[in-house]
């Protein structure tokens, strides 16, 4: 009964398995675990002995149990049926799941990732006798209402084209065979730690638009470029995470819960194919993948599930689509790898993390970025990451934090003290910063409108010299300071309120048009300077009666996509009103 | 795991909670282990590192005078499970279950492992109905939802478990559904207990409770196994007996620290201030089971308290479990000092789930900028408070002179409260009248529309009816 050669469980430990005899493995090798038939990856090999990684819950699990290698890595298929999925961090549909096995996730559950007996209807672009090679479009399907998912020849493969099929095709059926009798299908398998190819990466000045002003307007990112969120517990993360996954200007979303809240994922579960996508009209859901790991859910999982959205997230980029990939949150992702490397008796560097954490990072940051796609027709597809980080005690100096901020090309800090003041996004605007500022100006100036980059400037001054005062007032009481002074930090209040904060929950202002974006900030400068001018001519500032300016620009704020253009002309109105009024009053003054 | 029951003569070791035993054959990571010596007590312990040259066994009673050489080791060839049912209702039993009522052991309706399985978060309901606690900063302001786990955080001395007792008695189900609470004490000290019991017993709350207490003088090891019991006997009532359970566990701090003890006696690498690296998952495996599921009636609301050492909320303890829960209420040594009770200080307290239990059809319409306006006057309040300080009240401003004045009433008027709990209504008007003290042009938060509503209200101050 007992084959001497098949390999048995040695030890149990957390979520590492030692077995034995097992030669033949290579690293990262995956093999079926136990009775229960659990998913394990082997990640280190002593002689014959192999440690594996398991990627579900070991309680259980005992020791003489059989391994057997599958000769695979870890991997997920990937084709037409993706969008709109929600699978956990082995690309398994949790939706399946539960039809299968009810409420509760078992461990050893199996589910495909696409469904193997849904027909697609192909159209094909090539005929018998074209030479293709890796990337070259070879026909599409439409995967969902008014998205043509592109049928690529895979990485690595070339050859000239024998027999094309068209029409409805299952992912089982040959669309293509080649010369040499390779088959091609709608779908293919790729390893999720291994980077997609590209034929060339190009360079970050397009703007990645939020619908966020303090994003765009103060900390813009660029299309392909990567961004690091930090932020303790209650400043907001998700929230952003979950706008930008909203209202961000991509083709499609990959979402990546990983190691957060359960209750979380269902607010987005229910809520994202209720809403629109506000540039189709069609279900969000129709561009956006989710990949969900809870923090309760197996923690070797939550490690791979963060490859897996990228390499969904790569996959689309290679079709030519302009691809967000948003993870909540990294730090997660970071505490499963010191786990694992803990129980694996590694010599621990900072903090306990194992010393490749910022190698690791360092490569994962790396898979984003704007390219130039491989294989025919010519296209541009381009992967902007934004990640969370959860900083322990909201202490930035901690190793994750630090290793993220080396590598991103922006950063939105995020501090407790706002958020504690109910100022949402609670972005720190003194402690953030992005290196894709000066090269996404120009598109700005271009299509946000001429005087962008003055208003910003201006904008930051103000706010800069808003918290200064603020701290002598602190010390001295605002009474004491000048007008002018008072003004001020009158001034960079109303701004803050105007442009920086911005509600998520708001129907009309939780994305905000970059043109609406620069006039709210001109004209609350604007606002400034009329009640500057009065204050310097002397005029009491308490005497300054600002109250409907201030209620032109709020209105102005809270307009959806449709008003605001029509209220801008009103809002200047009331800004010039107030300094000519200030100057009539003067005038006529006492 | 193979079902049967193997029995090892000797053991090879033993350190603290933990037992050594080498050359073993099909042993299984959580498996269930009785230690038997003669002239003692048969131990419980549970298998935590499974391996064929050394498997090393978590024993849960005390191991004091436990002599490795002479006991007979069972490995019982199950994983640790719980009795569970409807007839636990009413007991009080130990971290382990054991009766501590004088009563027969629970047979239960079913016997569950003890780790349940996550919820597919796919078939999870996202939470929306607001549960009445009778506490005012938090039906008001921090509003606890049906299936969220909202953490007390705690300081030493603080009054956490008072609280919690009169959430557990004023507790109200919107529409009057089944109800049940499951209080698991965790190391909690005679004193505590004596005193949650006889409050329990005398409000009634008693007869809809199912108790599992760990005392200070259990060992530490039970620690690990209290909350378990309490969530998997919860689960059962929630999900299979679609009962509405509210869950309090005191004091997760305490848990922490076990936690720690046992990380240490294996020797594994520490994490910060000595907590193990697994810590954050470990206790998502507890709050995690809070949630409600499609289709099925019942909900399951965590109350976890937790005690920040030193009042620090930077500490590894309330720090992962703020990254975990779904906000926190956190209270204020401050407040307390000057008798306010619930000494809950609302600025640094936050219900995430707020948002999806409030307003119209729930609570009433105006409830969030009704909320959002007490909330930023008293922020302003205290903010000039701290000013005060420096430069003296003469040396305020006009608008901060109020917001102070303002800050000092909201604490003695609408925090503190008194015995019995304030129903929502009496909340919101007791909200309102605090406003109606202010000129209109500090409450900017709400809008001429809310504010004539409320000047000539057809129905003044009254919640909605729900449905």
């Amino acid at each position: 009964m007992t084959d001497p050669r098949t390999a048995r469980i040695r030890r149990v430990t957390g979520t590492l398995v030692e077995a034995a005899p097992l030669p033949e493995v290579g690293l990262y090798e995956l093999a079926v675990v136990g009775h229960q038939r659990l998913l394990g990856e082997v990640i280190r090999l002593e002689g014959d002995l192999a440690t594996l990684q398991v990627y579900e819950d070991t309680n259980g699990l005992a020791t003489g149990e059989p391994v057997v290698p599958t000769g695979r890595s870890l991997e997920i298929e990937l084709g037409p049926g993706l969008l709109g999925s929600i699978l956990d961090g082995l690309g398994r549909p949790l939706p399946d799941l539960a039809r299968t096995h009810g409420d509760f996730l078992p461990a050893g559950a199996e589910a495909a990732t696409l469904d193997p007996a849904r027909r697609w209807d192909f159209t094909p672009v090539v005929a018998a006798g074209a030479a293709v090679s890796a990337g070259d479009l070879l026909g599409t399907v439409e995967e969902r209402p008014g998205f043509q998912h592109r049928i690529l020849v895979p990485p690595g493969t070339a050859g000239v084209v024998a027999t094309v099929a068209s029409g409805p095709l299952t992912i089982r059926e040959p669309a293509v065979t080649l010369g040499d009798g390779t088959p091609l299908y709608l779908s293919h398998r790729w390893r999720v730690r291994q980077p997609r190819p590209v034929a060339e990466r190009l360079g970050d000045d397009r703007p990645f638009l939020t619908g966020q002003r303090i994003f765009d307007f103060l900390f813009p990112v660029a299309e392909g470029g990567t961004v690091a969120v930090p932020g303790g517990f209650g400043t907001g993360k998700t929230v952003i995470e979950q706008s930008l996954a909203k209202w961000a200007d991509a083709d499609i979303i990959v979402y990546i819960g990983c190691g957060e809240r359960g209750n979380e994922m269902a607010e987005v579960l229910s809520e994202f194919p209720e809403l629109a996508d506000p540039r189709t009209g069609r279900s969000l859901m129709d561009r956006t993948i989710m990949v969900v790991n809870t923090s309760n859910m197996p923690v070797a999982a939550r490690e791979a599930s963060v490859y897996l959205g990228m390499t969904l997230a790569e996959y689309y980029r290679d079709q030519g689509c302009r691809v967000a990939l948003m993870a909540d949150s990294l730090s997660r992702w970071a505490e499963a790898l010191r786990e694992i490397s803990a129980r694996l008796a590694e010599m621990p560097g900072e903090e306990g993390y194992p010393t490749y954490l910022a190698s690791r990072l360092g490569t994962f940051y790396e898979r984003a970025g704007r390219v130039r796609c491989q294989g025919a027709p010519e296209r541009t597809g381009a992967l902007t990451l934004i990640t969370a980080i959860s900083p322990p005690g909201g202490d930035f100096s901690e190793p994750v934090t630090q290793a993220c901020l080396r590598v991103a090309g922006a950063v939105w800090a995020l501090d407790p003290s706002l958020a504690h003041q109910r100022h949402f996004p609670a972005v720190d605007w003194e402690t953030s910063y992005s290196e894709y500022l000066a090269r996404t100006q120009p598109w700005f100036e271009r299509e946000g409108g001429a005087g962008w980059g003055a208003a910003r400037r201006r904008l930051v001054e103000l706010l800069q010299r808003g918290r200064e005062l603020k701290e002598i007032a602190a010390l001295v009481g605002p009474d004491a300071l000048q007008d002018e002074d008072r003004l001020i930090l009158e001034s960079a209040r109303l701004l803050r309120e105007l442009v920086l904060a911005q509600s998520a929950y708001s129907a009309t202002d939780a994305s905000s048009p970059v043109g609406k974006t620069l006039a709210l900030a001109r004209l609350g400068l604007a606002l400034h300077d009329a009640a500057a001018a009065a204050t310097a001519a002397g005029r009491p500032l308490e005497r300054l009666d600002l109250t409907g300016a201030r209620r032109a620009l709020a209105a102005l704020r809270d307009a959806g996509p449709a008003d605001w253009p029509g209220l801008v002309a009103g809002a200047e109105v009331a800004v010039r009103e107030v300094a000519g009024r200030e100057v009539a009053g003067r005038e006529g003054g006492p | 795991m193979s079902g049967l029951a193997r029995t090892y003569r000797g053991a090879d070791g033993a350190a603290g909670p933990l037992l050594f035993l080498h050359r073993t054959a099909q042993v299984a990571l959580g498996e269930w282990v009785t230690v038997t010596m003669p002239g003692a007590p048969d131990r419980r312990g549970q298998v935590i590192d499974a391996g064929e040259a050394m498997t090393v066994v978590q024993v849960l009673d005390d191991t004091l005078g436990l002599a490795p050489g002479r006991a007979a080791v069972t490995l019982t060839g199950e994983v640790a499970r719980a009795a569970v049912g409807p007839e636990l209702i009413g007991r009080a039993l130990s971290g382990v279950g054991r009766p501590l009522d004088g009563l027969p052991a629970p047979i239960g309706a079913a016997l569950r492992p003890l780790n349940g399985a996550p919820m597919n978060p796919a078939r999870r309901l996202r939470p929306s109905e607001f549960i009445e606690t009778g506490i005012s900063a938090i039906d008001g302001m921090n509003t606890l939802v049906r299936g969220q786990k909202l953490p007390v955080f705690s300081g030493p001395g603080l009054p956490a478990l008072e609280l919690a007792a009169a959430i557990v008695e004023q507790a109200r189900a919107p529409r009057g559904e089944p109800f049940a609470v499951v209080f698991a004490g965790i190391g909690i000290t005679a004193r505590e207990t004596r005193g949650f019991l006889e409050r329990f017993a005398k409000s009634g709350a008693l007869e809809r409770s199912v108790l599992y207490l760990n005392q200070a003088s259990d060992p530490t090891i039970e620690r690990l196994l209290a909350p378990r019991m309490a969530l998997t006997a919860a689960e059962y009532l929630a999900f299979e007996c679609g009962l509405h359970v509210l869950v309090v566990m005191a004091d997760i701090t305490h848990y922490c620290e076990a936690l720690r003890e046992i990380a240490t006696a294996r020797q594994e690498i520490p994490g910060r201030r000595g907590y193990p690296g697994y810590m954050y998952t470990d206790l998502a495996t507890i709050f995690e089971r809070a949630g409600l599921l499609r289709d099925r009636p019942g909900s399951l609301t965590q109350l976890p308290i937790l005690t920040m050492p030193d009042d620090d909320i930077t500490h590894p303890i309330p720090d992962l479990t703020g990254y975990i829960t779904e906000g926190q209420i956190v209270l204020s040594r401050d407040l307390h000092r000057r008798g306010i009770f619930p000494p809950v200080d609302v600025l640094p307290s936050l219900s995430r789930l707020m948002n999806a239990g409030i307003g119209r059809g729930r609570t009433v319409a105006e409830h969030r900028p009704w909320a959002d306006q007490l909330y930023a006057l008293y922020a302003a309040g205290r903010e000039a408070r701290l000013m005060a300080a420096i430069v003296g009240e003469a040396g305020l401003g006009a608008a901060d002179r109020r917001a102070l004045a303002f800050a000092e009433r909201f604490e003695r008027e609408f925090v503190a409260q008194p015995d019995g709990g304030r129903r929502l209504d009496e909340t919101l008007g007791t909200g309102w009248r605090l406003l109606e003290g202010m000129p209109r042009e500090d409450l900017t938060r709400l809008s001429d529309a809310i504010w004539a509503a409320h000047a000539e209200p057809p129905n003044r101050h009254t919640a909605e009816p729900s449905g």
